[in-house]
Order: structure tokens, then sequence, then C-alpha cells
């Protein structure tokens, strides 16, 4: 048991992924006062306006700042260029109290300077709005990559904490309604001092002290963790809160560094447990001993297959994560089965040839291979649902079942 | 530096994409980072492609800049050849790699493969999707074409031409390409290569044995049929069958190029001049009409529009800059002012500044109409997933009247209940504000905050007093329902209820409602 020490298929080549900037999709959303300014190509905003599909809003809270001939020639300084960019959004925009600008390919490759950017910004639009900016440039960030960028960011900003008392905070974007559940299960265990990061509004950002843990509601969060940590708080290791087992392991972790006796924590989540273990329940018959694979997408890869395995009693082939954090991924890896084949980065037609020799019954990838690969017989589950839906906590883990079954219920409902 | 919130276009390289997907035997080796892989969801989601497009990216990281990304690519291209085994290599950069300037046309010549390689330049910083797929289609057919066989054409044969334009993830190429097909073929004209939809190498070497060629997206031809009118003097098609009208222009154009009369029976399933004409069409007479889209389709609509259905265009524009030329002469025709723009936010402003009561335009001019509630349907890409049926849906020909007359009317309040909503005007029921019966109700569209109200109010356990069992909500619980999304709200609150009156609850909690989910959760 356990594969925190198995030997991982490393590979270079082709990348079916997204580029980190994909974050915004979902961040622009939890954060409502925040606009996100790409500074790149037709591409980025191509793409972005792609993956957002139907999103589209009176006015979306992200855009493009569409480098042209003229900036690249010089023509145009790019810095005044984007300051005036800048002021014209902010002018149409009042309401925006933060501002990313974020960081594409080709920002990076011109070397144009968004910190010093976004600073110089900064100073002329503060106090009404706060300037910051991260990368979500394809050349260094993979997908949720992209939201670990931008809360690395924003902890700069973290306030200190003046009030006394120990103080958890819940990193990573979660769907409102899996915070409130979360937040009352930690109050009926009588922890009173926590906060979600990123918050809800710009303006209440979190306060960060001497006597604050933090504890990652997402596993991608690498940068933002070491951030944290050089900022002097401490970091609990925890499996992340997947399924029943995932959300109780994630749970006791914090009650027992708030020293939360035994008895208490059974009494307060066992009620939720149960609930999460009963509808997880209704799928495994279904699911329990059919074979997967996950290719690579957003580093939630490893925490889903321990869940899939553990509990829908699923059959591992290939788990593919297109970066894997050892540190962090520790206490998921040591649930995995040692016969798991874990794959860190992709060289794409490689991997498919191993699911052409593997067949699993079910593959989780990205909306570029599920269609091609269903028209040649498998069934696919296309990954980036299990990002945009709430997935995590006690009431999700039912839900989070379903998005595997449901693929495979169809196949079978299908007669033509 | 340009603010862009939605774009009407692609960069070029996803219009390079969408000619080598259209075709059967080519593959397209990119140079671009990670993440410019996204360009195939658009073909395996949004047109349903069972296949993967025929592209390989060189997926370049920060790592590897300091580094070889020639190297890099030239590996890419030669992995790709070996396992594709196409019998044509289409090269070049995306937007990033056009920065780091390494030259994939050098660089894959470098290998000697044992088919054509053809380089694309695709100024990513100046140039768009649709100048991008009429490039790599010219640069294909330059490349690839042969001299058609002297002695073969001076024989007599039956007249014969090609269909120029088609694409993937074009918006109704599949079904103009066979409406239009048995239309020539009806004609007595033999269609020799269709490209580049479903085109091979084979086919595209082909072209210049034919008489001449059928233009039908120009956006996308136009520059490959005047270079094949300059070598090989194949004369090209200028009208676009789209309407009744236009079709018949169309045919006696192709019919003057073929030198063949025109037979009997061609409009035997045309409808829509017909019901134009029947009474129930009245209404349609002077509804003011927007027009926006590339420059083809929105002129070709215009002309249906003003002609065939009795609208008037109040307004007409694009936002293909090459083609704005066109579209001034059309506005010119109606006597509107034209509107040349990529920028969606002016699209908006000018439609509310004309207040029209019907919109044709793109994906966004739909959203813009549902924002400002005013009847729109889709005439011209960038379109969603809809807009690709699986029925049978051309633009063109008689059967793509057909089609517009259908999807156009569609939207707008059918004659009798417009005339209902005039005379009853003060009526609680058919006021003013009112939309169409069958798209639902405008005041639930409106807002989200009042569908909530809406839903909230119509899903009140109205029968405590009918029912004494029934069970009430705590406030918290009431709270917790409405972070339920709206649409699958009502469900959750009757599970709920069904299950606490099982249970024999009298209070509905928080802890109620997710046992009742978790009862319920299949």
């Amino acid at each position: 048991m356990g594969c925190a020490n198995t030997p991982v298929i490393s590979e270079k080549g082709q990348r079916q992924v997204f580029c980190g900037l994909t974050g915004i999709i979902w961040l622009h959303r939890k954060i409502q006062d925040a606009f996100f300014l790409v500074v790149g190509s037709r591409t980025c905003a191509h793409l972005i306006q792609s993956a957002a599909g139907v999103m589209i809003f009176a006015e979306p809270r992200f855009g493009t700042a569409i480098i042209d001939e003229r900036d690249l020639a010089g023509i145009a300084d790019a810095n005044d260029e984007l300051d005036r960019v800048v002021s014209e959004l902010l002018a149409r925009r009042q309401d925006i109290k933060l501002l990313f600008l974020v960081g594409s390919c080709p920002s990076e490759v011109i070397k144009l300077d968004l910190s010093r950017a976004a600073e110089r910004l900064c100073k002329q639009h503060m106090p009404h709005t706060r300037v910051l900016s991260y990368s979500g440039s394809g050349i260094e960030t993979t997908f949720t990559q992209g939201e670990d960028a931008c809360l690395a960011a924003l902890t700069e900003t973290l306030p200190a904490r003046t009030s006394q008392g120990k103080h958890l905070l819940i990193v990573g974007t979660l769907a409102d309604v899996v915070e409130d559940q979360l937040s009352v299960l930690l109050r009926k265990m009588g922890i009173e001092h926590f906060d979600f990061f990123p918050p809800r509004r710009s303006t209440a950002l979190p306060a960060i002290g001497p006597e604050t843990v933090c504890v990652l509601a997402q596993p991608f969060l690498a940068d933002t963790a070491r951030q944290l940590e050089s900022k002097g708080v401490k970091r609990l290791e925890a499996p992340f809160p997947l399924g029943a087992e995932g959300t109780t392991k994630w749970l006791r972790v914090i009650a027992q560094a708030f020293a939360i006796d035994h008895f208490r924590f059974e009494e307060v989540t066992q009620a939720a447990r149960q609930r999460a273990e009963q509808s997880v329940a209704r799928h495994r018959t279904q699911l329990q001993g059919k074979s997967i694979t996950f290719l690579p997408d957003s580093q939630l890869e490893i925490p889903l297959a321990r869940f899939v395995y553990q509990e829908l009693h699923m059959k591992l082939l290939e788990v593919g994560t297109p970066y894997l954090h050892r540190q962090i991924m520790t206490p998921e890896l040591e649930q995995l089965p040692s016969s798991t084949r874990l794959s860190e980065g992709q060289s794409l037609e490689l991997q498919l040839d191993r699911c052409d020799a593997d067949q699993p019954d079910l593959i989780v990838c990205g909306l570029g291979l599920a269609n091609p690969l269903e028209a040649k017989g498998f069934t696919t589950k296309w990954s980036i649902e299990l990002v945009f839906t709430p997935i995590q906590g006690y009431e999700q883990a039912g839900d989070l079942a379903a998005l595997f079954s449901r693929p495979l219920a169809r196949k079978l409902k299908l007669v033509a | 530096m340009q603010l862009t919130l939605w774009t009407y276009e692609g960069p070029p390289h996803v219009g390079a994409m969408r000619v080598a997907t259209a075709m059967t035997n080519v593959h397209y080796v990119l140079h671009a980072p990670q993440g410019d892989t996204y360009a195939d969801l658009l073909f395996t989601m949004i047109e349903r492609l069972p296949r993967r497009p025929p592209v390989t990216y060189s997926t370049f990281q920060a790592r590897d800049l300091g580094g070889d990304t020639a190297q890099l690519f030239k590996e890419a291209v030669a992995n790709a050849f070996d396992r594709f085994q196409p019998q044509a290599v289409l090269v070049g950069s995306s937007c990033t790699a056009e920065l780091i300037q390494d030259d994939p046309g050098g660089l894959a010549r470098a290998l000697n493969l044992p088919v054509p390689v053809i380089p694309l330049e695709l100024p990513a910083y100046q140039r768009k999707e649709n100048w991008g797929a009429s490039e790599t289609f010219y640069q294909l057919v330059r490349n690839l074409v042969k001299p058609a066989d002297k002695d073969l054409s001076a024989a007599p044969h039956k007249p014969s031409c090609n269909i120029l334009g088609p694409t993937a993830l074009g918006f109704r190429h599949r079904d103009d390409v066979r409406e239009i097909s048995l239309l020539l073929q009806a004609l007595g004209i033999e269609v020799k290569v269709i490209a580049p939809l479903n085109a091979s190498v084979e086919d595209i070497r082909k072209l210049a044995q034919a008489d001449f060629n059928v233009v039908l997206y120009p956006e996308i031809a136009n520059t490959t049929a005047q270079w094949l009118e300059r070598q090989f003097n194949q004369p090209y098609t200028r009208t676009i069958p789209i309407g009744v009208s236009a079709t018949r222009e169309f045919i006696r154009e192709v019919t003057s190029l073929s030198e063949l009369p025109i037979p009997a029976g061609l409009e035997d399933d045309m409808h829509s001049v017909w019901y134009s004409r029947s009474v129930d069409s009245t209404y349609l007479t002077g509804k003011r009409v927007f027009l926006f889209g590339d420059a083809t389709h929105v002129v070709a609509a215009a002309r249906f529009a003003s002609e065939e259905m009795g609208f008037e265009v109040v307004g007409i524009g694009t936002y293909s800059r090459e083609f704005a030329r066109e579209v001034r002469e059309a506005a010119k025709k109606y006597q509107v002012e034209p509107l040349i723009t990529d920028d969606y936010l002016a699209v908006e402003e000018q439609i509310k500044h004309l207040h029209p009561e019907l919109i044709l335009g793109t994906q966004m001019e739909r959203h813009i109409a549902k924002r400002l509630n005013i009847p729109c349907a889709v005439i011209s890409a960038p379109v969603h997933i809809q807009d690709f049926p699986a029925r049978y849906a051309p633009q063109m020909g008689f059967e793509g009247a057909n089609v517009l007359f259908d999807t156009w009317v569609h939207p707008l309040m059918m004659g009798l209940e417009e005339h209902l909503l005039g005379m009853f005007r003060e009526d609680f029921e058919f006021h003013d504000g009112a939309a169409p019966s069958h798209l639902g109700s405008s005041r639930v569209a409106e807002t989200p905050v009042t569908a909530l109200r809406e839903v909230a109010q119509t899903e009140l356990p109205k029968p405590i007093t009918a029912q004494p069992a029934s069970s009430t909500w705590s406030t918290e619980a009431e709270k917790e329902l409405g972070k339920i999304p709206f649409f699958v709200r009502g469900k959750a609150r009757r599970n709920t209820e069904r299950y606490a009156l099982e249970q024999g609850l009298s209070t509905i909690t928080v802890e109620t409602l997710y046992d009742a989910k978790a009862h319920f959760s299949r």
C-alpha cells in the first residue's frame, strides 16, 4: 500500500492542457470586485472566451489588452499603452477594487515587466483600486496553476492579524455553498477564527499573524503555500476534502491542530459523514472493479484517484498529473495502491498509446480529447467539470461520485 | 494595445487549423507554447468532430526558451510525420513563436521529408482567423496544384467546376456544400473538387482541371480563386446563393459559365416565396432589422431581409475589415450607416441607438439581443454548438431560403399574438413587455433576481391548510435553499418537503435539506 516512493513516469513532449489564464474563469466569479486584464495576444483573448463558453455577462470582469505590431516594433511604448488601457478600463468600471494584470506567453517573451507596471499603476489608482500582477502564461503555468500564481500574488497583500487566538486560513477557491457547509462544521466543533482565501470581496482580505495556520483546500497551490510559510504561517498537512474519507481526514487534521477532542469531532461530523457514505455507496455498485485512467489536467488527479479507489473501489491504471508536488501530495500518495502507474508531464501520443494498450473502462481527460476517444469506443469523463463543479466536502461526495458514474450509466442506456 | 472583452475572430493560426482540419491527409505542426491546444476543443466540442484535429503542437515551455526551441520544433515535425504519414505538412508559428523567431519553414525543410512541406507566414499581431484560413488555403493550392492536361481540357466534356471555401468550423458549410452540389448536379455540371472541406492533397492537385470555380465563402476562397483565374484562366462565381433571388442569379451566372440551359423543376421544393406572400406574413412588412456578422452573410442576408421578407434594413455592419467595402456598398443601397468594427460594445451601442425589432447576427449579437430583450436569429460565425445542428440546415440554395424563413420568423411574435398585444395593451397578461409565448416569459428572463423571486413565489408551500402534516422551513434552511442554483431549486424544495413529510418532521432544517439530498441522490 502507498505509492509515495514509487517511480514516476516523467514525460516531455506535446501537452494537451490549458494554460494558467483559464483560472480567470472561476477566479473572477469568486472575487466579485476584481477584474482580470490579460496582457497578451488575440490567442489569449480567444482562449478565455472559448473556455468561458456561454458565460457572457452584461460586461465580463475579464478582458485582454491585445499587444499589436506597434507595441512590438517599439513605435508605441508598451508601458504607456498599458497605462492608457488600464485608465480607460477603470474609468468605465468604477466598481472594480482590485485589478490583476495577468501575464501571458507573449508578454513574458517580450519581457514586459508587469510587476513594475502594477506598482506604478497601483500608485496612480490607489486607494480606489489596487493593482497586482501574476503570470498565467502557458510557458510557465498549467491550468489550475493560474490560481496558484494569482493567490501567491495576493498573499503579499494580506494584512497583519491583530486579534488574539489561534486562526485558520483555508486556502483555495471553493464554491460558496461548500465554504458555508464547511463553516458550519468548523463552528460546531468550536473553531471560530477561520477565513477562506481567496475571499469573496477583495476588500475583505483575511489577516494573518503568528497564530495563523493554513490548510490547503486545493492541491495545486504549491507557490501560495510557500509564500504563506515564508510569512510564518504553518501549513497543516492533510489529504484533500474529496469524498467522505478525504473530508473526514482533512477536517480531523484541522480539529487536531485546534485540540478539538475526539468525541466532539465524531459528534459533529458523524451525520454528514454517514450521508456522504450513503450517497457514494449508490454509485459504488456501478463503478467498483471498473478501471480508470486520468490524463493530466488540473493536479486534482491524485486526490480524485484516491477517492475513486478508496470509496468507489475502482481500479487505477494510470494517474497522470501535469505537475507533482511531492510534499503536498504525500498524504494522498500514501493512500494509493502501490500498483498505480503515476505520470508527471505529458507526451500526448505516447500516453494515448498506453490508453490503447490499457483499454480503461473510463478515461478522465480534456475536451479536446473526449469526443475523439468516445468515437473510438472509450468512455470518458471530461475533466474540466471537476474543476467547475462543487465537489468538496461531505454533501458533495455523492455528486462527485455521480460525475464518474454518469458517463458509464449513459453508455448502458443508449441502444442505438 | 487594444482593450478587448470579446473577439469575433480568433488568431490567424486558428484559421489555418480550420483548413487543415477540413482536409483528409494533411498535418499541421504548430510551433506554440503549452495551452494553445485549447483550439482543439472548438473542433471536438462546437463542431463535435469525432476525431482530433490533425495538428501537432511543439509545446515549448519557459525552461526551453534559453535553449533549443528550434530543435524541439524539428522533433515535433519528425514525430508527427512518422506517426500520421500525411501527404503534405503545413508548418507555422502561433503568436508566441512568432516572437522567438525560429524559422518553421526552414527547420522543416531541413528534415527532407518525402512530402511537400508548406510554410505558413501568419502575422498574428496584424491579422485574424479568416485571413489565416484564406492564406493557408492559398498557400496549399499554390504549392500543390498542377496545370491541367491541355489535350484533356480541349476534348469535349461535361462542364465542370470546383467548389471553393468550405472549411471546418464554418457556419453551415456542411449543408451548404450539399445543397449547392445538388443544384450544380441538377444543372448538368460536374463538381470536380470541393476544397478544402473533405479534400485530399490529391484533390488539391487536380483543381486546375475544372472549367470554372464556385466561390461559396469569399473570406476564405477569394485569394485562391483569383490566383487560379490568373494562372489557369478559370473564371469564378461572384454571386452568393443565399436567398431565392440570389440563388436564381447564381444559377444564371453558373449556366452562362457552363453554357447550359436552365432545366425545369429546380424550384419544386422551394416554399419561402409562397410563405412570404401568405397573409400570415403581412405583419412582417417593414419590421426594422439590424444585421451584423461576416461580410458575405450580412450582405446576402440584407438582400433576403429586404427583398424577400419585406423587412426594413435599419443597420448593417461587419467585423471583417478585409471585406468592409462590400458592406459599405450594401449600406448605400439601404441608405444606412455601415458599422465596421470588431468591438462588440460598439455593436451594442449601435443596436441600442437604432432600436430594431429583429437582430440578425452572430452568437455575440444573440447575447446583446437577450440583454435588450429583442428577438434575434443567427446568420453568421462565430456561433455556438447549437448552430452546428444534427438536422439538414443549409443557408444557401432554395432549401436554404426555406431554412432562413423559418429561422428568422421563429423569434418574432406570431401575427395574431401581436394583434392581441395591441388590443389588450393594458391587460395583465398581454402587456407591452410580454415576450412571445413560445419563448418563455420575459419577466423571468430579465434579471436573475426577478427570476428567483418568481420561482420563490410559485414554489411557496401553499397547501399548508390543505395538508396539515406538511412541514415548515427554518430560516437557515430557506437561506441554504437559496444557494442552490435556481434551475434545480424547485426540485430540491419539493424533494425536501416530500422527505420531511415521510419522516414526519415538522421543521425543515439545513440537516433535513441535505438528508433529503442524500436520500434522493442517484
